[in-house]
This record gives C-alpha cells, sequence and structure tokens, in this order.
C-alpha cells in the first residue's frame, strides 16, 4: 500500500522521479515544496503554522511539537493523542484533523472532503468517534485523542484492524482508518444487531471504491465474536 | 480560512461578555460554523469556546424534559426519558448527519443550523442571507433542494434541521440569555420567515446565547413519530420530512400536532394540517385531506415541484404509522 498509496497524486510520482530519487524526496516534502512557490494554494495555510520541513516530517513526533513558533498568530495548544502529551505552537485556526498531519506526523488519519462529509479523518475524542476536520485543535486542551495510529498495542492489532485484513474490507485504503475508527466506536454505541443496523452505524464513513459488503463483513464478525 | 482569536468561556455570564465584541462568535460542535468558516461564508474574528459551559444535563421538568443546549445530538437521541416520552424527537436526531457528527453538534447549535443551499455556501453566488441586498442565485438556479412553503422573492433555502422539526412539533420552549438577561421563546416564535430579511433566521438578539430547551410533558396516550425522505438511505437531508404526534380516541383523531421539514424556509408547523385532522377519523381519505392544507401555500419553483407531492405523501405514510393500531 506504501507504494501505492492513493493520497499520492500522479503529480507527485512524477516529479519525485524527475528530480531526486524516490527514496531521498518523499511525497510530503513535495507537497512541502510546492506549498511554498505557492502551488498548492489549499495546503499552503496548513504549513504556515507549527511550520514543518521535510526533516522534521521524519523525526519522531516529540521534536515536531516542540518546534518553535514561526506564525505571529501562533498559541501554545498541548494535546493528549495515543496516550502522549504533545505540545503544540499552533493558531487556532488549525483543526484537529491538520494538527495531527501536519504538525504530529500522524498520517494514519486521513484528509477526505474537509467538510464533515466522507468521514476519513475519523479520531475518538474521550472514546467517542468525530469528524476531527470540523473542530480545532485548540478546543481539545484536556481531551483524550485516540487516532488509528494508537489503536494497536505492542504491535498486536485491534480486533477490528485485524478484521479488516481477514474481510478485504477495502480497496484503495483511503477511507479505511476513517472506517477503521468509526467501526472501533460502533462496538461500545448502541446500534442495532443486524446488517442494515451495521450500515446506518457506518453511515458516516463513505468509501469510494465501494467495498461496503465487505467492510459490513469485518463489522459484523468483531460483533459476534467470530 | 481566515485568522481570528480564541477564547474559552468559564461560564455562562462570561460567555455573553465574551461575544459582545462585533465579529465574536460562539464555538459548540462546531459542525456547522467550521464547515462555513473554511468556505469563508462565516468570518468570526474571535470564537468563544462554550463547550466548558455547565449546559449539558437532561433533567426531568414537571413532568416534561429539560435539555441543556450543549447535551450532544446522539446523547439526547439515545437518552431514555426522549426515548420514552418523545420518540418522535429521537427518530428525528438519529435521522439526521452521522454518528460522528451527532456525537460533535449539539442542542442549541442545532436549531441555529444554517442552510445547505448551494448559493449561500459558495460566496461566489449572490446571496440575500448571506450578503444582503446582493440577489438570490438560487431563484433561477438549480433549486431542487430548495423550500416551498415560507419562501419570499428574496430566498428560498430550506432550514436543514431535523431536531428543530421534531422540536416544532413538540411545541419546545427555548431559553435564552443575554445582555438584557434571560428570556423564554416558544419554538414557533422563534424562526423568522426570510421575507425581505432573510439574513435575520431568528429572533436571538446580539450577544444571546441558548441556555436550555424545555419539552412540555407528553399526554397520556399520545403517539409520535418522524419520517424522512431523500435521496439516499441515509446521511442525507430531507427533501421532504414529517413530525406527527397524535392522541387517538378509538379511531378519532383527539388532538394532533404536525410539523414538516425539508420543504419550508424554517421548521415548518402547520396549524391548517392540524385543523383537518382534530376530531376526525383516523383514515387515508383525512389524511390525504390534512396533506392537501399543509401544502395548500406551497409555491414551486423550476426544480422542486415534486417536493409538493413528496411532502403530502410523507405526511400521510407517517400519519398512517403513528396511527397504526
Amino acid at each position: 500500500m506504501k507504494e501505492n498509496s492513493p493520497d499520492e497524486s500522479p503529480e507527485t510520482k512524477k516529479s519525485d522521479s524527475s528530480t531526486k530519487p524516490p527514496s531521498q524526496l518523499s511525497r510530503r516534502t513535495f507537497l512541502g515544496n510546492i506549498a511554498t512557490v505557492g502551488i498548492a494554494t489549499t495546503a499552503a495555510p496548513l504549513l504556515q503554522v507549527g511550520e514543518l520541513d521535510a526533516q522534521q516530517v521524519h523525526q519522531p513526533a516529540t521534536d515536531v511539537a516542540e518546534a518553535p513558533a514561526t506564525s505571529a498568530g501562533t498559541v501554545p495548544v498541548t494535546l493528549k493523542i495515543n496516550g502522549q502529551t504533545k505540545n503544540l505552537q499552533i493558531e487556532p485556526r488549525v483543526t484537529l484533523l491538520d494538527a495531527l498531519r501536519e504538525n504530529l506526523a500522524l498520517f494514519g488519519t486521513k484528509k477526505g472532503c474537509d467538510h464533515g462529509q466522507c468521514g476519513a479523518c475519523t479520531v475518538h475524542v474521550n472514546g467517542r468517534r468525530v469528524n476531527s476536520c470540523l473542530t480545532f485543535a485548540i478546543m481539545h486542551q484536556g481531551d483524550e485523542i485516540t487516532t488509528v495510529e494508537g489503536l494497536a498495542i505492542n504491535g498486536q492489532l485491534h480486533p477490528v484492524q485485524a478484521a479488516f485484513l481477514e474481510h478485504d474490507a477495502f480497496q484503495c485504503g483511503y477511507c479505511t482508518s476513517g472506517q477503521i475508527m468509526s467501526a472501533v466506536a460502533l462496538l461500545k454505541e448502541p446500534c442495532g444487531k443486524d446488517d442494515d443496523a451495521i450500515r446506518e452505524c457506518m453511515s458516516g464513513n463513505i468509501c469510494r471504491c465501494g467495498a461496503y459488503t465487505n467492510i459490513v463483513a469485518a463489522v459484523r464478525s468483531v460483533r459476534s465474536g467470530a | 480560512m481566515h485568522e481570528f482569536q480564541y477564547t474559552k468561556a468559564g461560564d455562562v455570564g462570561q460567555a455573553v461578555t465574551s461575544v459582545s465584541p462585533n465579529g465574536a462568535k460562539f464555538v459548540a460542535g462546531g459542525t456547522t460554523l467550521i464547515d462555513l468558516m473554511k468556505l469563508e461564508v462565516e468570518r468570526p474574528k474571535l470564537l468563544v469556546d462554550i463547550n466548558g459551559l455547565p449546559l449539558d444535563r437532561i433533567e426531568p421538568d414537571g413532568g416534561g424534559l429539560k435539555i441543556g443546549a450543549l447535551v450532544r445530538n446522539s446523547d439526547l437521541a439515545h437518552d431514555e426519558q426522549v426515548q420514552r416520552l418523545y420518540p418522535v424527537l429521537s427518530q428525528a436526531l438519529l435521522s439526521g448527519a452521522s454518528p460522528q457528527l451527532r456525537n460533535m453538534a449539539t442542542t442549541g447549535g442545532n436549531l441555529l443550523q444554517r442552510t445547505r443551499c448551494y448559493y449561500f455556501r459558495d460566496v461566489n453566488y449572490a446571496c440575500n442571507k448571506r450578503n444582503p441586498g446582493s440577489g438570490c442565485s438560487a431563484m433561477e438556479g438549480y433549486n431542487r433542494i430548495h423550500a416551498v412553503l415560507g419562501t419570499s422573492s428574496h430566498c428560498i433555502a430550506t432550514h436543514p434541521s431535523d431536531m428543530a422539526v421534531a422540536m416544532m412539533a413538540l411545541g419546545a420552549t427555548i431559553f435564552v440569555t443575554g445582555p438584557k438577561g434571560d428570556r423564554s421563546i416558544p419554538i414557533t416564535k422563534f424562526y423568522l420567515l426570510p421575507g425581505t430579511t432573510p439574513d435575520r433566521e431568528n429572533v436571538l438578539a446580539a450577544g444571546e446565547i441558548i441556555t436550555h430547551v424545555t419539552l412540555p410533558p407528553p399526554a397520556q396516550n399520545a403517539k409520535s413519530h418522524y419520517l424522512k425522505r431523500r435521496d439516499r438511505a441515509s446521511y442525507e437531508f430531507a427533501l421532504a420530512s414529517a413530525a406527527v404526534i397524535v392522541e387517538l380516541d378509538g379511531r378519532k383523531i383527539r388532538k394532533a400536532q404536525v410539523a414538516m421539514g425539508g420543504v419550508g424556509t424554517i421548521p415548518w408547523r402547520s396549524p391548517e394540517a392540524e385543523h383537518e385532522l382534530t376530531g376526525a377519523e383516523a383514515s387515508e381519505r383525512n389524511f390525504r385531506r390534512a396533506a392537501e392544507a399543509a401544502l395548500r401555500g406551497a409555491k414551486a419553483h423550476k426544480d422542486n415541484g415534486f417536493k409538493i407531492e413528496l411532502a403530502k405523501r410523507t405526511l400521510v405514510r407517517a400519519l398512517q404509522t403513528v396511527t397504526q393500531a
């Protein structure tokens, strides 16, 4: 999946090969570069705050979190993510999703629509699933945030993750972390027993590939303990 | 997204004081506001985060229910008292948005949810609601999702909430506090028709905050139901919906409360339908008569004429369901 990561655009791959060997230039370095010359206009505002350069991205998250403020509008924000305390210096307008991806290098949480319509950005806040694109990081100081990176314990996959593999519950994989976070939350929510109930309870996660049949099978198998 | 300053309010009084500067806004669940900030439809200079206020409880209230403004949609929908006393409200909530959004969205915020009109959400188009006096792009544009009731020549945008439709049928009361003190507003007086000022959507004054909503005690043998019709099975706004509460005496309707969603510029209570139903036999013919009355003033535009018949059938079906033995 890494080689064909769905959020890796064809342009990215082409530029990678035409400038540096792929091993030396990551997708994220490339995105950072185009942001600085103003091509990726949507990415640019995100990269102005808690600024990450390519080297920081590849360092452990704790170092990234301690990066100095680079914008006058930034404020200190402390988040607890997957059990770890992270100190950030970011603008209030940084969404929880962007803080995770752009400031903490937790790329498991995906940006799909960025408007609460697709569910790719689903994370847990205090054990409840939410769309991380529709909330600001600064609103979550003191909250317990769990991302897909926090599900496995000591390398042991969460049963929902294992079930998604077992049932081949994805094609391109872009929606998968959001699907998994929703499915994990669903296990503790009031949700009917049959497949229709699973579909309804998973309706906040859109899969463009249409892997729904296998997603429902994966969720069903975990709920039944199979 | 434009820059803004952020502050977190510690109590209601502080929240009201903090929101007084021009361009300040409350943020709770954020599911509407942050979406619209990304689209630059909303450009607050200061966000006052009210999530820390003690307004997140559901409490019995003299046979009725008192619902804090910060009660999340999912908690309200799954509350035992709501499910037992006001199934129409639980059903309406669960028909709206997604589990993730319902975990975020609040009772107060949902009442103030903004329209999904494409032209309101796109700053490149004229919109009297967003930019008073600029015109209405929906009028001659693609208006399939737009309103047929309560429209004006200035705006045909629908109110998108399901929860508010149920609360409209239930006759909720909205409690607010602000710079001039506390007041309560019956939900039937809360929303403003667009008229010539579609930018004014409700009677809230500057700086006022919704603290809680009360629901009157349900009648002993009342039954209620919410039916929503939309373009896909879930996670979609209503094309037409009906919230109905009916008290039956045998097969005779003693009292009916009817509200409709997806068709009105505000959550649409229908005294006309209620009048037709009161004292009538619970029959399809009478339900149809009520539906005709409810939509009598409907005005279609280019693409949304289908909603008039859809709304009638939705109401008939909801009434059939709720009056089933």
